[in-house]
């Protein structure tokens, strides 16, 4: 008999109770280097196995079947079986061999690339991504890939469902990078620029021993996000970031430093003449799009402070004092920006007045008390979180073994916990 | 002023009324004489010594008018001569460049004549203080020392004479002598510009274990108040200017004037004072007034900030201006404290209204609703007016802030930011725990 007639007879024998299905995994990666050499000859056998019972087969033969250059035709068929796959089947077996579904997802995405339809790639990996996924604050590597074919396909309300869960557990760095890095863009795409910047920042501000391509872009887009965001860019990093982003970020991005440096002079006029003049740069970056967004955003601050200090203005002076060129731009401007909840104003078009509001809010309705009840209540469960992961590390034999070899040198009598430690 | 609404309104009409009416007029009138051009001759009668030299070549230098300059250098010139300071000598004479006829011209005799005496007298002041030097009597000694800080001064030599007079700090026996050394070193300082040393030696000389007399306390207020000046401390010039007794007269006018007393310290204290220090410091000091009676615009101006008379003030301010910039110690700080007084006007004048009819308070200042406009906006996003202006209507509205509604805002805010923080802080602290375990991984 075939071999591999036989460990497909083996597979759909042993893929019932979970003791069979551990017993067969040994057997797999037993039979895992045969595979790999026969992996022409694989893909017909899958017709055999079912995908939602034999799935730890159905994997590891898949997984052989996809090894080597594949060709655009070959990929057309590979994407809805690997596809279907993904759908059916069972999250208990694939976590038996997360290596392989990762192996297979990946697989997945870059044949979706290569032909040219990552928005095929879409559901399948996220599928993927929440079968292989422990808990929602578990950072798979398959979050990265995700986010990658989202911003592809340009489904970033896909991509958003995913950026709302808070993750804490992260297997390998690159993904946490690379996760924040799409995940900003992403949010950049959806305008929810706070939430950008925080995944930025993340990026910015992770150890990180040497300095990396990932966190450059994302420090160039962080930039240019707090600009939009804040109105300005303070050049210092906080300074639990690494030494190694302290000390180089800046200095692979010193367009953008001197943009944020331009932009805090408040002069339109300078602003646009240095992005004119750098325009190439930005482009190469392929940041200019973020970069024109910056300009505007200088308008928009400047009408803000405007409702500062004017109650009424006409639409002739807010189009002069914000170097606009007509009363109608301006006019525009406001009309947006009242719009987007930005300002609250009114236009008197008869006069050519705007009138500018206080903030109406009160802090009086229903829906304020509970989103300040919702915020209280977060803020315990993060704090509840914050004391157990304390305790957690406190009680960490690495870190108490280290902690206590630091702190002999100091006290040779004092054994205590340190009360004190710094993240 | 602190009234409501309905109140203050009929008397805006009057500050407004005064600014440009018949009473008004009789006061600019005034104003307009003391603005005209400087009068040199009576400037210069003021100071004695070598302060006299060098504000007459200061006004030179920065007067446009030819022929006052010519004035002034000419009675520098005169002045020089009857001191024998050649090295400032020739270069008066270069300054003046034969403009005044033969007259003027380089005195090579006079010149000589007192380089050579000169000569004698250094070498005759020598001799007696190595006399005293062997001798060991310390008050010849300080004597020696003294005489050499006042030949040095004589001719100009200013880094030398303060030299010397320091030195004699050693042999100085009582506390009148302190305060002689302390007053030498003041003056040779303030001519040379060392402000620095100023302030050392006045707290020097105030820390005399000896009460003071009048007159040297009043002279160390001045030089105090000066040093602060030119620090740019203005709220301390202005106290120590105020403090300084009338005692002064005209004892110190090798430094300062009376006069100088009640301007420095007048518009001092109205660019830092406040209402309440500027009703009790200075309108009500009756010290003070003995020196403002010298200066009436002076007197006039803050008594009309005061009352809120502001466009008369400033138009006094505003006559003022060409002879203070004429003032070889305030014309660098004219500008700041014009500024600060212009400042402090317009927020004053603010302050008591819940509104403020823009053409009004443009017509009390005497400047546009444009340029009144600009100036309020400048100052409102400072931060320094709480108040909206109204473009359309021209009026400027008083702005309240919601404690209530800001006390919400800054609470979501710090909880956003805490959420924030301490999510991207356990995200850190997880990286950091991972690469532990990869390299504790690694060791196994």
């Amino acid at each position: 008999m075939d071999p591999l007639e036989a460990l497909v007879a083996q597979i759909q024998g042993l893929s019932s109770t979970s003791s069979d299905v551990n017993r067969l995994h040994s057997i797999l990666k037993q039979a895992d280097d045969s595979l790999r050499s026969e992996s022409t000859r694989l893909f017909p056998l899958l017709t055999q196995l079912d995908p939602s019972i034999h799935s730890l087969g159905f994997l590891y033969i898949l997984e052989a079947s996809m090894i080597g250059p594949v060709t655009k035709t070959q990929a057309e068929t590979a994407v809805p079986t690997v596809a279907s796959f993904i759908g059916a089947c069972s999250k208990e077996q694939i976590r038996l061999a997360p290596d392989k579904f990762l192996s297979v997802c990946k697989r997945l995405k870059d044949q979706v690339i290569l032909l040219e339809a990552p928005i095929r790639g879409v559901a399948p990996l996220f599928t993927a991504l929440r079968k292989l996924q422990v808990s929602s604050e578990h950072l798979t590597p398959l979050h990265s890939e995700f986010l990658l074919l989202c911003l592809l396909s340009k489904c970033y309300k896909t991509g958003l469902s995913v950026l709302d869960d808070d993750v804490f557990e992260v297997d390998h760095p690159r993904d946490l990078f690379l996760y924040c890095y799409y995940g900003g863009m992403i949010c950049i795409g959806h305008k929810r620029f706070q939430k950008a910047l925080d995944l930025l920042h993340n990026v910015v501000t992770a150890p990180m021993p040497t300095i990396n391509a990932i966190a450059v872009e994302a420090y160039k887009k962080y930039i240019l996000v707090s600009l939009i965001r804040n109105g300005q860019f303070s050049i210092s990093l906080p300074k639990y970031s690494s030494s190694a982003a302290q000390r180089n970020l800046k200095n692979f991005c010193l367009p953008y430093v001197e943009l944020a440096n331009s932009y805090s002079t408040g002069k339109v006029a300078e602003l646009e003449a240095y992005v004119k003049t750098n325009a190439e740069k930005f482009e190469s970056d392929n940041n200019l799009g973020l970069v024109k967004q910056v300009v505007s955003s200088m308008y928009k601050r400047n009408i803000q402070r405007l409702t500062q200090t004017y109650l009424t203005l006409s639409l002739q002076d807010i189009a002069s004092t914000v170097q606009l060129n007509s009363p109608k731009e301006a006019e525009m401007h406001v009309l947006q920006m009242i719009q987007d909840g930005e300002i609250y104003a009114t236009i008197n078009q008869k006069d050519g007045m705007v009138r500018f509001l206080e903030d109406p809010e009160q802090y009086k309705t229903c829906e304020m008390i509970e989103h300040i009840d919702s915020s209280i209540q977060r803020i315990m469960a993060l704090s509840r979180k914050l004391t157990a992961m304390d305790e957690q590390i406190s009680c960490d034999q690495l870190y108490l073994s280290k902690a206590g070899r630091e702190r002999q040198r100091y006290d040779f009598d004092d054994f205590d916990v340190p009360q004190k430690f710094n993240i | 002023m602190d009234g409501d609404d309905e109140t203050s309104d009929p008397m805006m009409d009057e500050i407004y009324a005064n600014g440009g009416g018949d009473k008004g007029d009789k006061r600019s009138r005034r104003a307009i004489m003391s603005g005209d051009q400087l009068d040199v001759e009576a400037y210069a009668a003021l100071y004695s010594g070598r302060t006299k030299i060098m504000r007459l070549l200061f006004i030179a230098d920065k007067m446009k008018n030819a022929a006052t300059q010519l004035e002034a250098l000419r009675m520098a010139y005169d002045e020089i001569k009857k001191g024998e300071n050649t090295q400032l000598f020739r270069e008066v004479v270069q300054k003046i460049d034969g403009r005044l006829g033969p007259n003027y011209g380089v005195d090579t005799a006079w010149c000589d004549a007192v380089d050579r005496r000169a000569e004698q007298k250094k070498e005759k002041l020598e001799n007696e203080l190595n006399a005293y030097r062997t001798n060991l009597i310390k008050e010849s000694i300080r004597m020696g020392f003294n005489d050499f800080g006042d030949f040095y001064y004589a001719h100009g030599q200013l880094g030398e004479a303060f030299k010397s007079y320091v030195r004699t700090r050693d042999y100085c026996t009582t506390s009148k002598h302190i305060l002689h050394m302390c007053m030498s070193a003041i003056l040779v300082s303030i001519e040379m510009g060392q402000f620095p040393h100023v302030t050392s030696y006045v707290s020097k000389a105030e820390q005399a274990p000896d009460a003071l007399e009048p007159i040297p306390i009043a002279k160390l207020r001045c030089a105090a108040g000066l040093a602060n000046l030119e620090a740019k401390k203005y709220k301390l010039a202005a106290r120590k200017f105020l403090e300084t007794g009338p005692e002064l007269g005209s004892h110190y006018n090798d430094v300062i004037a009376p006069q100088d007393v009640a301007t420095y310290g007048g518009l001092c204290a109205l660019a830092t004072f406040d209402r309440a220090e500027l009703k009790s410091k200075v309108i009500d000091n009756s010290n003070f007034r003995n020196f403002l009676e010298l200066v009436p615009e002076v007197r006039e101006l803050i008594n009309d900030f005061y009352s809120s008379h502001y466009a008369s003030c400033l138009e006094y301010l505003g006559n003022l201006k060409a002879n203070l910039l004429l003032d070889i110690h305030l014309h660098d700080h004219v500008e700041t404290l014009y500024d600060q007084i212009r400042h402090k006007a317009l927020i004053q004048y603010t302050h008591p209204f819940v509104s403020v009819d823009l053409n009004m308070m443009a017509n009390a200042f005497k400047t546009t609703v444009a340029g009144l406009e600009k100036e309020l906006e400048a100052l409102i996003t400072d931060n320094q007016i709480q108040a909206r202006i109204d473009s359309h209507n021209k009026i400027l509205y008083a702005r309240h802030a919601d404690q209530r509604n800001a006390t919400f805002q800054r609470v979501l805010e710090t909880g956003r930011e805490f959420d924030r923080d301490v999510r991207s802080m356990l995200l850190r602290s997880n990286l950091i725990k991972h690469e532990y375990n990869i390299r504790a991984l690694r060791k196994l």
